[in-house]
């Protein structure tokens, strides 16, 4: 008989244990919350050990399990700070819409061809210091749209926010986001480059 | 009339959601006119294309180095499995 894969818990550790943190980076952005994570994942794991099927790799059923724990993790936050009224108002100051709601100051060329900026280091980390900007509820709630590609009604769940405020969320996020990249990347670069 | 204000909403939620064909068709013909909002559309778009090849490349087992496990953080977790 198979000796199931999951039994063998010392090598996670090192077979894993960085794919995991990175995945929970990206999604946190707080380095000692991924690696708590990162452990409490292992742990769970290693209590249901039996239930790992060898269907699927190790490496995604221990992600499965993380997957969870971040859910976790963005449910506790929106408890501790539910959606206020500023959650759902125009963020950015001044407004780049005039009275009549019209483009005050309308986004700027980005140029070329920007097809390989995922190719970009730095360009991926102005990103998740663009993420780190918004408010909590506007992260989580780009995080879990954008990375790890939840659909809106399990976002819904986990935020305890109604569909429709979760598109304004959304809007609101991305157009901050938007804007934060055009500040510090492109508008930037296009200076150095000038 | 859509002004720019609801249309970059409405981007927005086609992102997430179908919309109504009268509001899909109200979006459509407000870009053709509005250059502004045309590029706003674009950009939306190319910050979820980046952010899902990202995604999609950092995300294979074994995919590029990048940031790793704190010793510490690996010390921690070992000791943990082996006494749970």
């Amino acid at each position: 008989m198979k000796k199931p894969a999951g039994s063998n818990p010392s090598g996670w550790v090192d077979r894993h244990g960085d794919y995991l943190f990175r995945y929970a980076m990206l999604r946190l952005r707080d380095r000692s919350a991924a690696e708590d994570l990162v452990q409490e994942t292992f742990l769970a794991a290693f209590k249901d050990r039996g239930s790992f099927s060898g269907n699927s790799s190790e490496a995604t059923w221990l992600v499965g399990i993380l997957k969870h724990k971040i859910a976790d993790h963005f449910r506790h936050q929106a408890r501790e700070a539910p959606l206020e009224d500023g959650d759902l108002r125009e963020q950015s100051d001044p407004s780049p819409f005039d009275g009549s709601g019209h483009w005050a100051k309308g986004p700027t060329d980005w140029g070329g061809n920007p097809a390989d900026l995922y190719r970009e280091k730095k360009f991926l980390d102005q990103l998740t210091k663009c993420i780190s900007g918004l408010s909590p509820n506007h992260a989580n709630a780009f995080t879990l749209r954008e990375i790890e590609g939840e659909a809106t009604g399990e976002i819904c769940k986990v935020l305890n926010v109604s569909e429709t405020n979760l598109w304004v969320i959304l809007h609101r996020a991305r157009m901050q986001l938007r804007r934060c990249l055009e500040t510090h990347w492109f508008n930037k670069s296009t200076e150095e480059g000038s | 009339m859509l002004s720019c204000r609801d249309v970059t909403q409405l981007i927005s939620e086609s992102m997430d959601t179908s919309l109504p064909i009268g509001k899909r068709l109200g979006v459509r013909f407000h870009l053709l006119m509005c250059k502004f909002c045309a590029r706003y559309e674009r950009q939306l778009h190319l910050i979820r294309e980046t952010v899902r090849r990202f995604v999609a490349t950092e995300e294979k087992p074994g995919g590029a180095p990048g940031e790793t496990l704190s010793e510490e953080a690996r010390e921690r977790i070992r000791k943990s499995l082996r006494n749970p």
